[in-house]
Formats: structure tokens, C-alpha cells, sequence
């Protein structure tokens, strides 16, 4: 393991390390994982650094993810700041635990670090769950807040405003990533150590909490999904929705490169972004203008700046590490103003910037 | 007339405990759920956990309301999951009584990885399982604690172990594990053994809060609806076959004398 990274330190570690760190420093309760290759630092760096003898932070090793999403939807019940982390197979075991939490209306944090698959697939990076993470994943109409970081400073960063988000909205948040940017290394500013929460503070910012307070309350806190009656159900639902269309009007996070005078546009996100990044530079080399839209949210989407971007440039190109997937969210917003292509390498393979640009030259020809 | 005419509190013997609630309870007449909730009240209340605090988790199975009916924080699990939500809130609140009442469906079937290593990591929790041999919840289908030659709506000529297995004694798995601090097997079908079980509800809970490691109660019990029988019939059953299979007493009992 890397470094303690003490305070204002600037430190080089891998991205799964970061999410550790963050985590202890965020004043987060409780870490429940399983390991799974390529994201297994996170649990190692957590029980190297037993946060339960400095700031009290629970740490186990679960049985499995399916315990580990139980215990993920038991602690935030409690009001707990909890979180899990995993790579694909194992994040497609915990859907039912992640319903449990969207329908239960708890704040939670769960870290996909990506990996190839279909099935057991390959330990290598890829983007293929963004189906999943955006569009729900588990049964049910929900949604989780699903931010995509690109290095492993934004890994650091989005535990804090994961958990921030979560507990606004009191509804689960993902961090969606490919393998690369958990298993590469560079230099980033860990955020300084936050005392956790007292359980006094957990009670008063989460009065719905079932902390086994009822006594002090004066009334029991019941923390379900199951409702029989259908009309009640609806309303729930209705609920649920209102909370999403609140996120989608103040959250959407998206950030953009060279957009300003662009006639081409690409779409990417995580290391597809900087990997495109790279492409832009050399296509900008040869005069063409194309810049960069990389979405920090997934969802909610940023429908609304692509569809601008969309009647500016003339063809959007998104690289991303799967067979398409994202692109349909930008064909959405482009409505079928612009050509909108994908481009891309599947089960591990990371497509190479001069693989992009030879997309890029291609959509250009076409058209 | 009305109950406060005729329930004068000089010939009141027994009340509702304390921590019920009073609301009509869903269960069919002759289900041993509800005995068994009077007595996790009563257990509570006696014991002032109430005051220190309980977080209780619900499984799914018919005892899937439970938190409609006991006065602490309840939280809902998803099927068989339980133990590991247990987990998460006994290390998370250390303090707090934290239990789980869960069915055989729940506990032997879907649930068994969960119930085996939070047992075996000897969590700070009791666990109080419903024996009935039967999935109460969905219809009367057969459960892994289904006795052999047993009718149920997916054994409609009775258990065969050939096709089904054999009946699971899950309980002795638990007596075996090293976290496991207090098991036994109990019933609630006559007044001398709705007693024994409140004790061992007592013992469990007192485990938990003493930090002692798991404490599992099971309790063999009734399901008329699902067994197809009158209340007092299921009650000779349950004595005459489950309890054959299942004999009651303490499988483990490593609890220091208070
Ligand atoms: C994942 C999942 N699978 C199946 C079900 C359906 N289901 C609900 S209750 C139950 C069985 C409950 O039986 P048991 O635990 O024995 O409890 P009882 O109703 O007898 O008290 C089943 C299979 C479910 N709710 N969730
Ligand atoms: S179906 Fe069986 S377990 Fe369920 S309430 Fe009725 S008797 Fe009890």
C-alpha cells in the first residue's frame, strides 16, 4: 500500500486506494465488500489502515455481495454513512439489496469498478455496465445518482459528494468506473479528516433512522419496501419519481474541452474521456476543430448541453469501452439532428487514441 | 356493552403486553407467530430493552409485518437476509438489542449463508427462527425443514427424500459453530412451553446485549393453514412428528449462570 497521505499531502496511489482513504477521511461509518479483482484494494487499503481504532469506521469482510448490500441497506437504515464497492459480477448480485435501498429511500454508496463481461467475463477495464448503473439495474422504476470519475483524484473526491448527494436526496449513489482508473496510480490531494457524525448528530439530521430509538422518540421508525395496497404503492412511486426530476434539475455534472469553437463534437466519459482527450490534441494538430463533452453524471444525463452541443458541430463521435451504450443517451438528445457514431473495443480492451481519431477522420469522411 | 365493561381491572389476570401494539394481527387463529411476538414484547418490556434500545429485523414470510405489531425500530430485510442486516446495525450500534425473527424458508432456504456466517463470525445478535416446516407466506410450498412424507403445495404426494432431500436440522449446524454462544430448540404449543421459550427469548437477548456472541432460538411451530389442520389438531401434530424430528432443549448452552 501506497501512503497514509496525511493532510494536504499530495500522494501517489492507485484510484481503488483513494476511495479507501476518502472514505476514512469523510467521516464514513462502515465499509461491507467482497473481494473481487480489480477493485479488491479498496477492502485491503480499509483493513491496512483499521479506521476502527482512529475514527471508529466499521470494516468487514463479508460472506458475499449479497450480504455486503444487506449490510450496505442495514447501516444507511440506521443512518449510517455506509458504503460497499465491487466489480461487475459481483454488482449484479447486489440488484435486489440495491432496489431495497432506492424503494427504502436511503442514503448509501456503492463503488462499480468495472470490469469486462459479459458473465465472469475478464479482470480487465471496460464500460459495459452503464446500462445497468443508469437505467435502473435491479427491479422497480428507480434510479441511482451515478458519478463517473476519470482519475484517481476524482476517485477521492466523489466518496465525499457521493455520500453528500445521497444523503440530500436520501437515495443510493453510484460511482461507475472502469477498471483502469481503479488500478492506475497518480498523485492526488486526499481530503482533509472530518470527525464521523456522533450518533446524537446521526439522529437529529436522520429523525427516519430506525436506530433503535423508539423509546427516546416517542414513536417506533419502520424501515420497509413492502406495501400491499396498490393506491399506496402508486403514491410511493410518485414520490420516488418527484425526488428523481429534483435530482435531474440541480445535479446534472458534465465537463467540457475545447467545445467553444468545435464543429465535431465527442462524447466520453472516464478513461474514455482522457483517452479521447489525447485523440483531440492530434485532430486538432491536422486543423480539425473537435472538442470534448465528458458527463461527470450519468444519470442524471446531460441531455440538455448535448442537445445544444448538437446544433453547433456537425457529428458526435462516443468512445466508449462497450458496444454502444451510452451513445443512446446522446442520440436521445441529439435527435437525429446530427450523425451520432460509437466507437469502441469490448471484454477488456482499451481502445488506443489513434483507434479514436481513425473513428473520428471516418464520421468526418462520411459525412 | 363494551370491553371496558366487562374488563375491570380487578378481574384482569393477563394483558397485552406493554410493547403490542394494538392493531388486528394478520395471522390465521392457531399460528404460533403470534405467540411468539406476545413473548418477544413481554421480553423486552421486562427486561427495559425498550429503554436502551432495540432494532428488531423483519424477514419476508408471513412474519414479514411483525414490525406492525412489536413497539421498537423495525427494519424490513430482503428475503433471508436478515442476519447480515443484523450485522450491519450490531456493529454500527453496539449497544442496541438487535435481533432477527425469521421463518424456515427464510432462515434454512434462501437465507442459510447469511444465517451460518454471521453465527459463525459469533455476531452479537439472537436469532429467533420459526419452525413450521412450511412456506406460510406464499401458499403452503415445501421448505427445506419439511418433514418426509409431508403434503405440501409442491409435495403434493408428500416429501420424498429422493427428490427433495432430506429434512434440515439447520439449528444443529448452528449448535456446532464456535461463535455461537446459546442454541436451543423450543415450541409454543402448550402453556408450559410458551413459558421455556419466553426463557430462552430472555437468555438470548440477554447474550446479545452482553456481547456473549449469537444466540439462536428456534422455535417449532404451527402453521394450521398451510398443515391443512384445525388449530388443536396442528398442535398434536407438531408434538407427534416435528418434535420427533426436532426434539426441543438446549443444543448449546455456553451462556454464563446469572
Ligand atoms: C427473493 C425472493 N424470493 C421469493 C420470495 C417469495 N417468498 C415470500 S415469503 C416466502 C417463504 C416464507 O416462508 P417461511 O420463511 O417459512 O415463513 P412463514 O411464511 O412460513 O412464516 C417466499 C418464498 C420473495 N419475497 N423474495
Ligand atoms: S399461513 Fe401459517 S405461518 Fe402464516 S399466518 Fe397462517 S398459520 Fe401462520
Amino acid at each position: 500500500m501506497s501512503n497514509n497521505g496525511t493532510k494536504g499531502d499530495v500522494v501517489l496511489m492507485k484510484g481503488n486506494e483513494a476511495i479507501a482513504h476518502a472514505a476514512v477521511r469523510y467521516g464514513c461509518d462502515g465499509y461491507f465488500g467482497y473481494p473481487i479483482t480489480p477493485q479488491s484494494e479498496v477492502l485491503e487499503t480499509l483493513e491496512a489502515l483499521m479506521p476502527w481504532e482512529t475514527t471508529g469506521m466499521v470494516v468487514l469482510q463479508a460472506e458475499s455481495e449479497l450480504a455486503s448490500i444487506n449490510m450496505v441497506y442495514a447501516g444507511a437504515a440506521t443512518g449510517k454513512a455506509v458504503f460497499t464497492s465491487s466489480s461487475s459480477p459481483g454488482i449484479s448480485l447486489m440488484q435486489e439489496g440495491i432496489s431495497y435501498i432506492a424503494a427504502g429511500e436511503l442514503p448509501a454508496l456503492i463503488v462499480n469498478v468495472m470490469r469486462g463481461g459479459p458473465g465472469l467475463g475478464t479482470i480487465h477495464p471496460s464500460q459495459s455496465d452503464y446500462f445497468q448503473a443508469t437505467k435502473g439495474g435491479g427491479h422497480g422504476d428507480y434510479h441511482l445518482i451515478v458519478l463517473a470519475p476519470k482519475s484517481v483524484q476524482e476517485m477521492a473526491d466523489f466518496v465525499g459528494l457521493g455520500f453528500d448527494l445521497a444523503f440530500k436526496y436520501r437515495t443510493p449513489a453510484m460511482i461507475l468506473v472502469d477498471g483502469m482508473v481503479g488500478q492506475m496510480m497518480e498523485k492526488v490531494v486526499l481530503p482533509p479528516q472530518r470527525p464521523r457524525r456522533t450518533d446524537e448528530e446521526v439522529l437529529e439530521q436522520c429523525p427516519w433512522a430506525a436506530t433503535g430509538d423508539a423509546d427516546k422518540r416517542g414513536r417506533n421508525n419502520i424501515i420497509t419496501t413492502l406495501e400491499l395496497d396498490s393506491h399506496v404503492m402508486e403514491k410511493n412511486n410518485e414520490r420516488f419519481q418527484e425526488t428523481y426530476r429534483r435530482i435531474e434539475a440541480n445535479e446534472v455534472r458534465y465537463e467540457e474541452y475545447m467545445t467553444d469553437d468545435a464543429e465535431w463534437l465527442m462524447v466520453a466519459f472516464g478513461s474514455m474521456a482522457r483517452i479521447s482527450q489525447a485523440a483531440i490534441h492530434t485532430a486538432r494538430e491536422a486543423g480539425i476543430k473537435v472538442g470534448l463533452l465528458r458527463p461527470i453524471t450519468l444519470w442524471p444525463f446531460p441531455y440538455e448541453r448535448i442537445s445544444e452541443l448538437s446544433r453547433q458541430v456537425k457529428g458526435i463521435l462516443v468512445p466508449e469501452m462497450n458496444a454502444g451504450q451510452m451513445i443512446e443517451d446522446v442520440r436521445l438528445a441529439t435527435e437525429g439532428r446530427v450523425p451520432v457514431k460509437h466507437c469502441g473495443r469490448m471484454g477488456g480492451i482499451i481502445p488506443s487514441p489513434s483507434e479514436v481519431l481513425t473513428a473520428l477522420n471516418s464520421l468526418i469522411e462520411v459525412k | 356493552m363494551n370491553r371496558e365493561d366487562i374488563v375491570k381491572p380487578e378481574n384482569k389476570v393477563v394483558s397485552r403486553p406493554r410493547l403490542l401494539n394494538d392493531n388486528v394481527m394478520h395471522y390465521c387463529p392457531g399460528c404460533g407467530h403470534g405467540v411468539v411476538h406476545k413473548l418477544v414484547a413481554e421480553v423486552i418490556d421486562e427486561m427495559g430493552l425498550d429503554k436502551t434500545g432495540a432494532v428488531a429485523i423483519a424477514p419476508v414470510g408471513c412474519a414479514v409485518f411483525a414490525y406492525n405489531y412489536i413497539d421498537v425500530d423495525w427494519i424490513e430485510a430482503a428475503h433471508g437476509r436478515a442476519p447480515a442486516v443484523a450485522t450491519a446495525v450490531k456493529r454500527l450500534w453496539p449497544k442496541k438489542l438487535v435481533f432477527t425473527y425469521q421463518g424456515d424458508g427464510d432462515l434454512s432456504a434462501i437465507g442459510t449463508g447469511e444465517a451460518i456466517h454471521a453465527a459463525n463470525r459469533g455476531e452479537n445478535i439472537a436469532i429467533i427462527f420459526i419452525n413450521n416446516g412450511i412456506y406460510g407466506m406464499t401458499g403452503g410450498q415445501m421448505s427445506p425443514t419439511t418433514l418426509e412424507g409431508m403434503k405440501t403445495s409442491t409435495t403434493p404426494y408428500g416429501r420424498r427424500v429422493d427428490l427433495n432431500g432430506y429434512p434440515l436440522a439447520i439449528t444443529d449446524i448452528f449448535a456446532q459453530l464456535d461463535g455461537t454462544c446459546y442454541v436451543t430448540r423450543q415450541a409454543v404449543n402448550d402453556a408450559a412451553a410458551v413459558r421455556k421459550t419466553k426463557n430462552a427469548i430472555k437468555k438470548a437477548f440477554q447474550n446479545s446485549m452482553d456481547g456473549l456472541g449469537t444466540s439462536v432460538v428456534e422455535v417449532v411451530s404451527q402453521c394450521n393453514s398451510g398443515w391443512k389442520m384445525s388449530p388443536v389438531k396442528s398442535n398434536e401434530w407438531l408434538v407427534e412428528h416435528m418434535e420427533a424430528k426436532y426434539p426441543l432443549g438446549d443444543l448449546k448452552n455456553n451462556t454464563p449462570k446469572k
